[in-house]
């Protein structure tokens, strides 16, 4: 495999920058999608819809909004804002943006998988990829976690914010409303959770599954502040996010529900629960990436 | 027999209340978290000094291990408190994935375990919290056997890197280690030295074996008694060094046959010096109501149980 050569010996300018424009934004969103699809295709197993959907969540992210520090990294987080993918299966565009943010070398994503390897089919801590600070893929689970870390910074007069990920489906998981309940009753104000309300999950749609229903109502319901987005369009994500960081430090959590397509960006991928877990075949791939174009390609 | 004169008995429930006060005295970073049982885990003095390190989480252990996990992440040392049963079996897949795979120094600290919790019955005594912890890699499992151990215990575990599972109980129980005594994670203890059968027993079944120590003396038996507080990492050289003396083993304690103490030493004893093994412990059965002492004897993890047992293993000896 080619070790990439553009973006890791760029990876210092994907660092953080808030003044990255959102034309570069979606350079860098179409680059880490393109890593999705082959990361699967090589593999032949991974989760791709559920990646490309949270594709600009995560870019958006790690490339504009959050402080970070990618390299020493430090377990801890102080002084840093922090990231939790509780939906642990969209494991490539976690891999994906943490490599191209300059977290571990972006050859790595080849490992995908792949047994020895540090990017396991769900993250984990285990064999140290910098970047992750906690397993998942069980899921439910990281609402709690990512709360703990928020009181830790309280604790530790670090004013930096905690952000979370989950998938919608996963909110059928008891877990996630023992969490929910916790948070405004401790006014965790620092946290701003994310979820990408795709309406999918493995059996098909969330409606006909879990019943999601009215989830503003649900949150609100809880004492969370609730904001709505398009997941899908930095235009419109970003603002949602910095208007989430101005809401932060007032008492109450921040949701914001995330609409998004499940394979954003992939036409025959998209708004099918289909691609939740199966990855493209060859002739696929040439079609997901004829369409994932990228002006200054960077593949790993 | 060595004689062990104590002064008071006290629930090993409250040394973990005492060790904790005394850790939040000592240690900034020793954070708790307790699910609506702040007065059966003897938690009032830490909150009390420390309000700002204490996290009532409510009636929902999930999310307090998910919690702990995430204190952990900024330098804290959670410790989290409930019974026993919520403690393992509720909540075994968030430790699981967020603290034991993750690597996170969380202390889970767990009263009211096995048969003595009493009255309550069998949903809340849980008999297989040792073994489905020690499963769990990298984690460390310990059961002190008395209010002044498990106070040292407590403070012990703090400064030990890694996640613990540190199991107590409801009963008092007399207190007859050393106030003093400076704990060792993975250190058994020998309290009477003995040539005639290695007794090897942990948490409340300690005494017992003190106990039976007694009986056996009467009976012309030599027993060496040894206090295992730590199942895992388990002292494989001191209990070989014990077996190899005696040549015949009996194990005691508050838990399940399978995946106890007594599951550890046969496995450690198979592999390295195969030698007759007794265990008196609950045998593949639920609790029920009763009075601890009622619910000890009926499920045979007394003093005559440990006698019967070393008879028994003796009397297979070769």
């Amino acid at each position: 495999m080619a070790q990439d050569s553009s973006f890791a010996a760029s990876a210092e300018t994907h660092a953080p920058t808030p003044t990255r424009s959102v034309d570069d934004l979606k350079q860098i969103a179409a680059q880490v999608r393109r890593d999705i699809v082959r990361m699967v295709h090589a593999v032949n197993s991974g989760h791709p819809g559920g990646s490309l959907g949270c594709t600009d969540l995560l870019v958006a992210l790690y490339f504009k909004v959050m402080k970070h520090t990618p390299e020493p990294f430090d377990m801890n987080g102080i002084g840093q804002d922090l990231f939790f993918l509780s939906n642990g299966h969209i494991s490539p565009v976690f891999y994906s943006v943490l490599a191209r943010s300059g977290y571990f070398p972006v050859g790595e994503l080849a490992t995908f998988r792949k047994l020895n390897s540090r990017l396991q089919g769900h993250p984990a801590t285990h064999e140290h990829l910098p970047g992750v600070r906690v397993a998942s893929g069980s899921l439910g689970q990281g609402l709690s976690v990512a709360i703990g870390a928020a009181q830790a910074k309280k604790l530790n007069n670090d004013d930096r914010k905690v952000f979370v990920l989950m998938g919608d489906g996963e909110l059928e998981e008891g877990q996630i409303w023992e969490a929910a309940m916790y948070a405004p009753h401790h006014k965790v104000d620092n946290l701003i959770a994310f979820v990408d309300r795709n309406g999918q999950q493995i059996d098909g749609p969330t409606e006909k599954i879990g019943g999601l229903g009215d989830l503003r109502a649900k949150f609100e319901a809880f004492n969370w502040r609730v904001l709505e987005t398009d997941g899908n369009d930095l235009e419109k994500l970003l603002p949602t996010i910095e208007e989430a960081v101005q809401l932060s430090g007032q008492g109450q959590p921040i949701m914001v529900l995330m609409d998004t397509q499940m394979g954003y960006g992939v036409d025959f991928m998209m708004g099918s629960h289909k691609w939740h877990g199966v990855a493209p075949n060859d002739e696929q791939l040439e079609k997901a990436l004829q369409q994932l174009v990228v002006e200054k390609a960077g593949d790993y | 027999m060595k004689d062990f004169p104590y002064t008071e008995s006290k629930d090993t429930r409250s040394g973990f209340g005492a060790g904790l006060q005394e850790l939040g005295k000592t240690n900034p970073n020793v954070v708790a978290l307790c699910a609506d049982l702040i007065g059966s885990l003897k938690m009032d003095a830490f909150i009390k000094d420390n309000p700002e390190r204490f996290f009532q989480v409510g009636i929902a252990e999930a999310n307090m291990m998910g919690l702990a996990a995430g204190l952990t992440i900024g330098g804290k040392i959670p410790f989290t408190g409930t019974f026993a049963n919520f403690s393992t079996g509720r909540v075994y897949d968030q430790i699981r994935q967020s603290i034991a795979y993750s690597g996170k120094n969380v202390k889970i600290c767990a009263s009211h375990a096995g048969l003595t919790l009493g009255e309550d019955g069998a949903t809340h005594q849980i008999l297989e919290d040792i073994g489905m912890m020690k499963m769990l890699p990298h984690m460390t499992v310990i059961n002190p056997c008395d209010y002044n151990q498990t106070k040292a215990a407590t403070i012990a575990i703090a400064d030990y890197e890694g996640p613990v599972y540190l199991r107590f109980g409801r009963p008092v129980v007399p207190n007859f280690t050393p106030a003093d005594q400076k704990f060792e994670v993975g250190k058994g203890i020998v309290l009477n030295e003995g040539t005639d059968v290695s007794i090897f027993a942990t948490g409340h079944l300690v005494w017992k074996a003190i106990l039976a120590g007694k009986l056996l003396a009467e009976k012309g038996i030599n027993a060496e008694i040894i206090n295992i507080h730590t199942i895992k990492p388990l002292d494989a050289q001191l209990i070989l060094e014990s077996a190899r003396k005696t040549r015949c083993v009996v194990t005691a304690e508050e838990h399940q046959m399978n995946g106890g103490l007594g599951d550890s030493i046969a496995q450690l004893l198979i592999r390295e010096e195969p030698l007759p093994l007794e265990m008196v412990a609950v045998n593949d059965s639920f609790g029920e109501s009763g009075t601890p002492d009622q619910l000890m004897e009926k499920y045979g993890l007394n003093e005559q149980a440990i006698v019967a047992a070393v008879e028994k293993v003796m009397a297979r000896r070769k």
